[in-house]
């Protein structure tokens, strides 16, 4: 299945450990994550569930292309990693 | 006399409080996140916090025992309409509703829309009156990239009459709860617009519309370009020309007893927003607006560019003590109905708004 991470900053707010969970989309993914851990959504995605606009989704170490769908394939040996752009203030 | 005061910051929360005299931080909380308004339920004592947090969006915490505990809830959220629908950015305001609504909570947003939850913040919902009118589409951003609703004002005898800043968008008064709201501008003007749309009142930009408690046909609106003053319950404005040392601010405080008194912190003007000469003056009416004091002791004369943001002057209930935070970080107090001021603290975070609790 593959495997999910979260940026360690989120730790600061809730718990989100790697976990490895079903799906062959990042939409699939990610929901089944969300499932577990409901408040984490909103961190993510906002009220339309698109990407954030300074939260960056790659898998394999390549940027996902589509932030409103999350249709971006996912195979079973992929890791997923949601951190945050770069941004100051 | 209120001995507890919340200061939300771009980098956290902190709660001071005045012991034998004087005030001092006793708690910091969300350290490093941006702190965006305030709320202290008085009638069941429970703290909210909104946050802006940069790359994971708007978040709200309650505390049910003084700010020692705190909960996430769930923020405010336009429903999903797909990949074009809004989504909230910031929540601007927070005001509970009337004393016969126990856990009812408005809260105003950017993009300018306008949330109630019924139960304590567990749940929000959109105000769809608000949101569907068609002069929306001439709202803007004010500072911010969408419009905001940044002032609720909920009549303390009628809790169903809501009027409600905009900024950029005007006053909008409803008298039925939500369901239905006007627009209303008469004697307002937005001297920034073409001619013929000037007087409009989804044009205007209320910074901040407060409501005098005790006497609540009296508001008074900071606008972009001056101050205006209602006295029927904002059915018509009155521009405000006495005010020194200029007419440009964010901010307006009304005494809870007194309609007549009401405090402004100037600024040079809209494209040049620091105090008047480098020197940060609050401006004070005690009769009605037909004459200011120009309050300075205590406060920097010299090279001072501290910004006032809108939600960042508060009085307390008593109509004594008075807090004002400023974009530099300074906070200052005064127990004398702003006759002086005292800095409580000068190396804060840029304040973003203040509320004695």
């Amino acid at each position: 299945m593959p495997r999910v991470a979260f940026t360690a900053n989120l730790e600061r707010h809730l718990s989100c450990p790697v976990q490895t969970v079903p799906g062959d989309t990042v939409r699939a993914v990610l929901d089944t994550v969300f499932a577990g851990q409901p408040r984490l959504r909103s961190y993510i995605l906002d009220d339309q569930d698109r990407v954030r606009r300074h939260i960056a989704i790659y898998i394999n170490g390549e940027r996902i292309v589509d932030r409103l769908h999350l249709a971006d394939k996912v195979a079973e040996a992929d890791e997923v990693f949601v951190f945050q752009a770069l941004s100051g203030g | 006399m209120s001995d507890r005061l919340l200061v939300g910051t771009k980098k956290g929360l902190f709660e001071l409080q005045r012991a034998r005299g004087t005030w001092s931080i006793v708690r910091m909380r969300f350290l490093g996140d941006p702190v965006s308004m305030l709320l202290h339920d008085m009638r069941d004592g429970a703290l909210y916090v909104a946050e802006a947090l940069g790359h994971f969006g708007v978040k709200l915490q309650r505390s049910n025992d003084g700010g020692e505990n705190w909960q996430e809830l769930p923020a405010p959220a336009f429903p999903k309409t797909g990949a074009e629908g809004p989504s909230v950015s910031y929540l601007f305001c927070l005001e509970t509703g009337g004393a016969d609504q126990p856990g009812w909570l408005w809260c105003g947003s950017i993009p300018g829309a306008l949330f109630l939850s019924r139960d304590h913040g567990e749940s929000w919902s959109l105000n769809e009156g608000l949101w569907n009118l068609p002069q929306r589409k001439d709202w803007m951003g004010g500072g911010f990239d969408d419009a905001g609703v940044a002032s609720i004002c909920v009549d303390p005898r009628a809790s169903q009459h809501i009027t409600i800043g905009v900024s950029t968008g005007g006053v909008w008064i409803s008298d039925d709860g939500g369901a239905s709201w006007r627009g209303s501008a008469d004697g307002m003007y937005a001297d920034y617009f073409p001619p013929e749309r000037r007087h409009d009142p989804e044009v205007q930009d209320i910074h901040r519309l407060v409501q005098c408690p005790a006497a609540p046909d009296t508001l008074w609106v900071q606008h972009h370009n001056g101050v205006f003053r209602s006295t029927d319950a904002a059915r018509s404005w009155q521009e405000v020309t006495a005010i020194r040392p200029s007419k440009f601010g964010f901010a307006v405080a009304v005494h809870p007893h007194d309609p007549d008194t009401a405090w402004f912190v100037p600024g040079v003007k809209d494209e040049c927003r620091v105090p008047v000469g480098g020197r940060l003056v609050v401006a004070r009416t005690r009769d009605g607006a037909r004459s200011f004091d120009v309050l300075t002791d205590g406060l920097p004369q010299h090279h001072a560019y501290d910004l006032v943001y809108r939600h960042a002057l508060d009085v307390d209930g008593s109509g004594t003590s008075l807090a004002m935070g400023s974009t530099t970080g300074h906070l200052w107090v005064s127990e004398n109905a702003g006759d002086s001021w005292t800095l409580v603290a000068g190396n804060l975070p840029p304040i973003s708004c203040v509320r004695f609790a």
